[in-house]
């Protein structure tokens, strides 16, 4: 190209600086998108009780009304706080025990009809969780389980180990059996390979799905409502779901908003710890 | 240390009717350096398991000293092993790497340092013990691996390709290094390749394995001079020998256009059992003038080595090729016609239905 112009070469110029800024711009589009809700929410929760159908970006008289008002006596939503904690933490732990020995088998056992097990409980993951309502709710009843915590926790289970065991038996598929075996030459117990090699080495599979099965357990609604209609065994999605505002017609928005950012909040925090655990290329430089 | 034995070894896998190893039958003196040599393919891979404890004997029993360890774990089976691939624990550092089977046994730290270091020092690994794994090149991890293995001061060490990851030249150096370290501790070693190379000149002895069955077990001088079969003769040796199917012609064996000059045994042979096969190795081939015995064959490629020169010939009758050293001052150029001698004294013969070999 000895004939090109000063235009032309600027112009390729121009073309190839828009390409640079063109994912960027992408990833931006998506962040503001998936952000802007999550944004209102906070700006509503601290605007005055009196300016909540406000549309300006910002509250004019910033307040914290709307909190105070969540942790009002009357709504008990300490309590419910306390009890999505409980059947998270507990749905979450279960999970991990249960998804970590089911997915360690179906990565390591060779048996019959393997593909078809994992296939199945995938397929599990697909029924609608409002279609098991009714019957959840007929069994719970006939044994008694109505307002307890293990009528919310084992559903969240079923619910949460489908995605937890494909997840766990992807991540231990991917790390290779000469570790296992290099520890039982060295003298480990299958159960020891298994305690000392892989599960230091699973440990970022582990935390990502535990992330996954609390913010499911934490977020779950349908179940928590209809297994419980005692004010202090429900959870904050349905104790949030249950305040009232002033009057019948009165939408305790601001309210709700305030509850929302509290309640999401421990998730953030989750989050952040637990990334800090999920080192990618941890199991780098072992073999070759 | 120990012996070790196979005793009619077998394994078959899960849903394949070929058996994997075939009654394998190998004995193995204290101390000794035994390399088990083939083919991808061959078994030699799975033998070295079986020993392991790695992979299940189906019949027959394998002995470490006088114990029958055929249905022992792998943990009960005092052996250490480095893998192909290394297997180092990729969340510990090399000083925990190596000192881990000491740890599981319950040896006083002390002590597990103080074998440690001892083993770093001998591998030249002393300053990279807090080292992660990925923090160290293909021929430390290597040596790591190894470390491992002679910490333990095993009974037995098992070695599975431990080479086939490094460079050429490295290769060539650590090739030495494990021979030599191997004789200084004077441990019974089973060390599994692919490379015949690697396989003469580490082995006391050498096993060939051929579709799970060993075909000759014997010292590198023996199993290049007198290979027990025509697939040992073609797949020891660098270049391989060159075989030739011949038929009889009156009292000689007809090689290309030459006759060369063969015992009853190999003209029985001939006649009624079916046809030979005649093995010549490329340095007992040679290039002659036209006024001596040899066969006519034209050069199809020239192989500069430096030192030497190999000529690949082709012969004018069957498609049958030859290759001859050549030196490199006086070789043929391509193309060219050439008349090739053959020692008489250096011909190995072969059943050609067999492949078992008959003596000249």
């Amino acid at each position: 190209m000895t004939t090109a112009t000063g235009d032309e070469r600027r112009t390729t110029r121009r073309r190839f600086e828009a390409k640079k800024w063109l994912p960027i711009l992408g990833v931006a589009g998506i962040v503001l998108y998936c952000l802007a809700p999550f944004y209102w929410m906070v700006v509503t929760a601290f605007r005055r009780p009196a300016d909540q159908y406000d549309l300006s970006p910002l509250p004019r008289t910033w307040s914290v009304e709307n909190f105070r008002a969540v942790f009002e006596p009357g709504t008990g939503f300490g309590r419910a706080l306390l009890n999505s904690l409980i059947v998270a933490s507990t749905t979450t732990i279960l999970t991990l025990v249960i998804g970590t020995s089911t997915a360690y088998a179906l990565a390591r056992l060779a048996f019959r009809g393997k593909n078809l097990v994992l296939s199945l409980i995938i397929a599990t993951s697909m029924f609608p969780g409002i279609s098991l309502i009714v019957p959840l709710l007929r069994l719970f009843t006939d044994i008694g389980w109505i307002n307890t915590y293990q009528a919310m926790i084992l559903p969240s289970l079923s619910f949460a180990l489908p995605l937890a065991v494909w997840n766990l038996t992807m991540f231990f598929r991917q790390m290779p059996q000469e570790l296992e075996q290099a520890a039982m030459v060295d003298g480990c117990t299958p159960g020891q390979a298994f305690r000392r090699i892989i599960v230091p080495l699973a440990a970022p599979g582990m935390f990502t799905t535990a992330i996954l099965t609390f913010i499911l357990a934490w977020n779950e609604f349908i179940i928590a409502l209809s297994m419980v209609n005692e004010q202090n065994m429900q959870t904050v999605t349905v104790a949030i779901s249950k305040f009232t505002g002033a009057t019948q017609y009165d939408q305790p928005f601001g309210t709700q908003m305030a509850a929302g950012v509290i309640v999401t909040i421990p998730l953030v925090i989750g989050v952040l710890i637990f990334q800090r655990r999920i080192i990618a290329g941890l199991t780098s430089g072992g073999l070759k | 240390m120990a012996t070790i034995t196979y005793d009619r070894a077998t394994r078959v896998y899960p849903g394949s009717e070929h058996p994997a190893v075939d009654g394998l039958d190998l004995h193995i003196a204290d101390g000794e350096f035994l390399v088990l040599v083939g083919p991808s393919g061959c078994g030699k891979s799975t033998s070295l398991r079986m020993l392991a404890g790695l992979e299940e004997v189906d019949s027959g029993a394998i002995r470490i000293g006088e114990h029958d360890v055929t249905g022992l774990s792998p943990k009960d089976r005092d052996i250490a092993m480095v893998f192909q691939n290394y297997a180092l624990y990729p969340h510990m550092s090399v000083a925990d790497n190596m000192g881990f089977a000491l740890r599981i046994a319950k040896t006083p730290k002390p002590e597990i340092e103080q074998r440690v270091r001892e083993a770093a020092k001998l591998l030249d690994l002393e300053q990279y013990l807090d080292r992660k794994p990925r923090a160290l090149s293909g021929g430390q991890r290597q040596r790591v691996a190894m470390g491992r293995a002679i910490v333990r001061e095993p009974r037995v060490f098992l070695m599975d390709e431990p080479l086939s990851n490094l460079d050429a030249k490295l290769r060539v150096s650590t090739r030495s290094q494990i021979a030599g370290l191997q004789r200084r501790l004077g441990v019974s070693t089973v060390y599994v390749t692919h490379d015949q190379v690697e396989a003469m000149t580490m082995g006391d002895r050498v096993a060939v394995l051929h579709d799970g069955v060993l075909q000759q077990c014997a010292s590198p001088r023996e199993l290049y001079e007198r290979p027990a079969n025509a697939f040992v003769a073609g797949f020891i040796g660098s270049p391989p020998m060159n075989l030739l199917d011949c038929g009889l012609d009156g009292e000689t064996v007809r090689a290309g256009d030459t006759a060369l000059p063969v015992s009853s045994a190999v003209r029985d042979e001939a006649a009624h059992g079916g046809g030979v096969t005649i093995g010549i190795r490329p340095e007992d081939v040679r290039v002659v003038g036209s006024a001596e015995e040899g066969m006519s064959a034209t050069v199809d490629l020239v192989e500069e080595l430096g030192s030497d020169v190999y000529l690949h010939c082709s012969l004018p009758d069957e498609g049958q090729g030859v290759v001859a050293r050549a030196e490199p001052r006086s070789a043929p150029a391509l193309g060219e016609s050439v008349r090739l001698g053959i020692r008489p004294e250096a011909v190995h013969a072969f059943s050609a239905v067999t492949g078992e070999r008959i003596a000249v």
